[in-house]
């Protein structure tokens, strides 16, 4: 497998704005700007599936960009539009479980760990895309998660778990080029069904208690 | 074909049910198709007894003895809470709510239908796709009664779980490089188990962390069981049956299946791992059993706890502690059923949910009182019924294997735990209260029937385990590695 150099250097440059879209989630306070980095996120998933496919030569990959091109970019905003009502998307995050700084501190430890993580696999098989995909995968999933555990509203915990899902792409990209079609027509119906699930729910949950802010939904637990 | 029509029996039904014929006409197709399901999984399961496999339609569908274990429980299980809900659910959306009457028994079998394919789908890959459907399709049923309990519980439920997948999803993706580099063509487990020595286990590893973790989520196993006694106490009781009785399990097999595929490996044991997070599960849900004041959690935490002693059965390794998770599982998934419905039933009677508001059911309602007693016994693990026998099944495995101290620590756990949910039903059934006098509402006649239908397996497998069960639980034990 011999990569032209120049794929390998700008599928480098996607990965690292790919984490930096990632930051940007745990970051903002708008919700609608974590839909929109969420989107640009998700665009950038779609460059490195096509990089790769170019250096590998794999059809697999441009049906996993197409997919993801078209879902996440167009299906699930859409969605997410039509069942979350839009004042949610103005409202803005004031209460957050952590402040900014110490989140984007949790964000680097966050990062180093993805590494540390990545690094015996690494080791073990040397797949060179894998060497830029897997550590920033990894850390987007991370990062996710993290979003998930310190946002309080409803869409930008959503997006926080499309996130992680986007990192697991990121680094399923390089280690299984060749991933069973079957596989991915599945995973293609599997997002926009969590999407549609997630944002139903906060429909309701709106219409039901007023908010959205599910962080602050505690009346289930042990005294 | 007999694969094929298990899967296709819950999506006519569940197609049937979205017809808009009025609220009488989805439940008993419902029905119909459960039985049917029913029907042909144990048809599989009694093959799968005699010959140790099932293949058919192609290489999509395969089914195995530990597979037609899960399999019969889900179909089982599927066929009960369906019988309840016709009752249950009638009587809680009684005003003009056809349509969500109509939406319940849609998603109510396409839950079934997810749940059943995971033990029948040859594709490693695919079996994720079905264990991540069981989650998105439960939410709304685990919301069905629309407060705000219920989509606060709805709400952790989702996001928690499908996190969990999702990280499951990255071991999947790790564990299909691995057979890759092996030179493994078709993703299945059967597959994985032939190649795992030529995985390089710097792959292999990670891959089982990573689904033990992913999967650890939805299964409830400390510390990532916190949404689980919220779902499994506010979805309705039918639900909770499926949810706790068979759901957990379907994703518990998945972990279950991981078990040879790491044995197999050069210098990996997984053992460590499942008896040290069973354990911390046991320990934590009995804690918690203890300080418990609603009786759905109640039997939500023991759920918990019998995930965790059910991972150090699998954990301690041997063909007798297999044995014992193989019946153990069993017992489970038909004892915690009937808990859910027992407590579906006393829900109808006395319209809380607070143990200490339930005071002398014996008087009010013998009915809800009595199986409240029974599935307290049953899961708890008092004999005659099954869970007393495996888990002797299991201790004696331990101590045969030399597991001293674990199995003095599951032991008294064990005992702690079930004081704990006798004191708590005790005090619901014969304790003296406010509630003398009251009249009880009448139960609907459906749920009267589930109870008796659904104790009989319950007695049975206790006193007396009949010759194909023995087979089956020997099969899905030699699964398992053991």
């Amino acid at each position: 497998m011999n990569s032209p150099p120049i794929l390998f250097a700008l599928d480098a440059l996607t990965g690292a704005l790919f984490l930096l879209t990632a930051i940007g989630v745990v970051a903002t306070r708008q919700v609608l700007a974590s839909l929109q980095l969420f989107i640009l996120q998700s665009a950038l998933l779609t460059l490195s599936a096509i990089l790769l496919g170019l250096a590998e030569d794999s059809v697999h990959l441009f049906a996993v960009a197409a997919i993801t091109i078209a879902t996440k970019t167009l299906l699930i905003p859409w969605l997410l539009r039509r069942t979350v009502n839009a004042e949610v998307y103005r409202t803005r995050e004031i209460e957050r479980v952590l402040n900014i700084p110490s989140s984007l501190l949790i964000t680097a430890v966050l990062i180093v760990l993805a590494y540390v993580v990545a690094s015996p696999l690494l080791n073990a098989v040397g797949v060179p895309f894998a060497q830029i995909n897997l550590p920033l995968g990894i850390a987007a999933m991370f990062l996710g998660a993290f979003t998930i555990a310190v946002r309080r509203e409803a869409v930008p915990q959503l997006l926080g778990l499309l996130a992680v899902e986007n990192g697991v792409f990121f680094a399923g990209v390089a280690i299984v080029p060749n991933l069973p079609v079957i596989a991915e027509l599945a995973a293609a119906v599997d997002v926009p069904v969590v999407a549609l699930v997630v944002g139903m729910l906060t429909r309701r949950i709106h219409a039901r208690l007023g908010t959205t802010a599910v962080g602050q939904l505690a009346s289930l637990r042990e005294e | 074909m007999e694969l094929a029509g298990i899967l296709i029996a819950p999506l006519l039904a569940s197609g049937f049910s979205l017809l808009p014929c009025g609220r009488r006409f989805a439940p008993p197709v419902t029905l119909l198709a459960s039985v049917a399901a029913l029907a042909l999984a144990v048809s599989v399961a009694l093959e799968a007894a005699a010959t140790g496999h099932v293949a058919a339609s192609g290489e999509w569908l395969t089914c195995d003895g530990l597979g037609a274990l899960v399999l019969v429980l889900v179909a089982l299980v599927g066929f009960t809470a369906a019988l309840f809900s016709w009752g249950y659910i009638g009587e809680s959306v009684k005003h003009g709510r056809q349509k969500s009457t109509r939406l319940y028994y849609t998603l109510y079998n396409l839950f079934v239908l997810s749940m059943l394919a995971v033990p029948l789908l040859a594709n490693v890959a695919l079996m994720w796709i079905a264990v991540e459907l069981t989650t998105l399709i439960s939410a709304f049923l685990v919301g069905f009664e629309d407060t705000p309990e219920a989509l606060e519980a709805a709400w952790k439920y989702v996001v928690l779980t499908t996190l969990g997948a999702v990280l499951a999803l990255l071991g999947f993706l790790i564990l299909y490089w691995g057979s890759r580099v092996a030179g493994l063509e078709p993703f299945t487990w059967q597959g994985l188990v032939e190649a795992a020595p030529r995985m390089p286990p710097a792959l292999l590893w990670p891959a089982f962390l990573f689904i033990l973790v992913g999967f650890g989520t939805k299964v409830g196993l400390v510390p990532m069981h916190t949404w689980l006694p919220d779902a499994h106490s506010q979805a309705p009781a039918s639900i909770c049956a499926l949810l706790s009785g068979v759901e957990t399990t379907t994703v518990l097999y998945v972990i279950l299946r991981l078990f040879p595929v790491i044995g197999g490996a050069p210098g990996l044991d997984a053992r460590p791992w499942f008896v040290g997070f069973g354990l911390i599960s046991v320990a934590v849900a009995t804690l918690l059993l203890i300080y418990v004041r609603d009786f759905k959690r109640m039997f939500a935490f023991s759920t918990v706890e019998h995930m965790g002693i059910i991972l150090v059965a699998a954990g301690l390794g041997g063909a007798g502690a297999h044995l014992g998770a193989a019946y153990q599982i069993t017992g489970h998934a038909i004892a915690k059923s009937f808990c859910f419905f027992a407590a579906g039933v006393t829900v109808l009677t006395v319209g809380t949910q607070e143990i200490a508001a339930v005071r002398g059911l014996a008087r009010t309602s013998p009915i809800a009182a009595a199986a409240l007693l029974i599935g307290g016994f049953a899961i708890a693990g008092a004999p005659p019924f099954a869970i007393f026998v495996s888990e002797l099944v299991i201790f004696k495995a331990g101590l045969a294997g030399g597991q001293y101290a674990v199995i003095a620590i599951l032991a008294a756990l064990v005992v702690i735990a079930f004081c704990a949910v006798m004191l708590h039903i005790n005090r619901m059934v014969f304790g003296a209260g406010a509630q003398d006098g009251k009249r009880a509402a009448a139960l609907p006649r459906s749920c009267k029937l589930t109870l008796v239908l659904a104790v009989i397996p319950l007695v049975i497998i206790g006193l007396y385990v009949p010759a194909p069960l023995q087979e089956l639980l020997k099969a899905a034990a030699a699964a398992m590695g053991g």
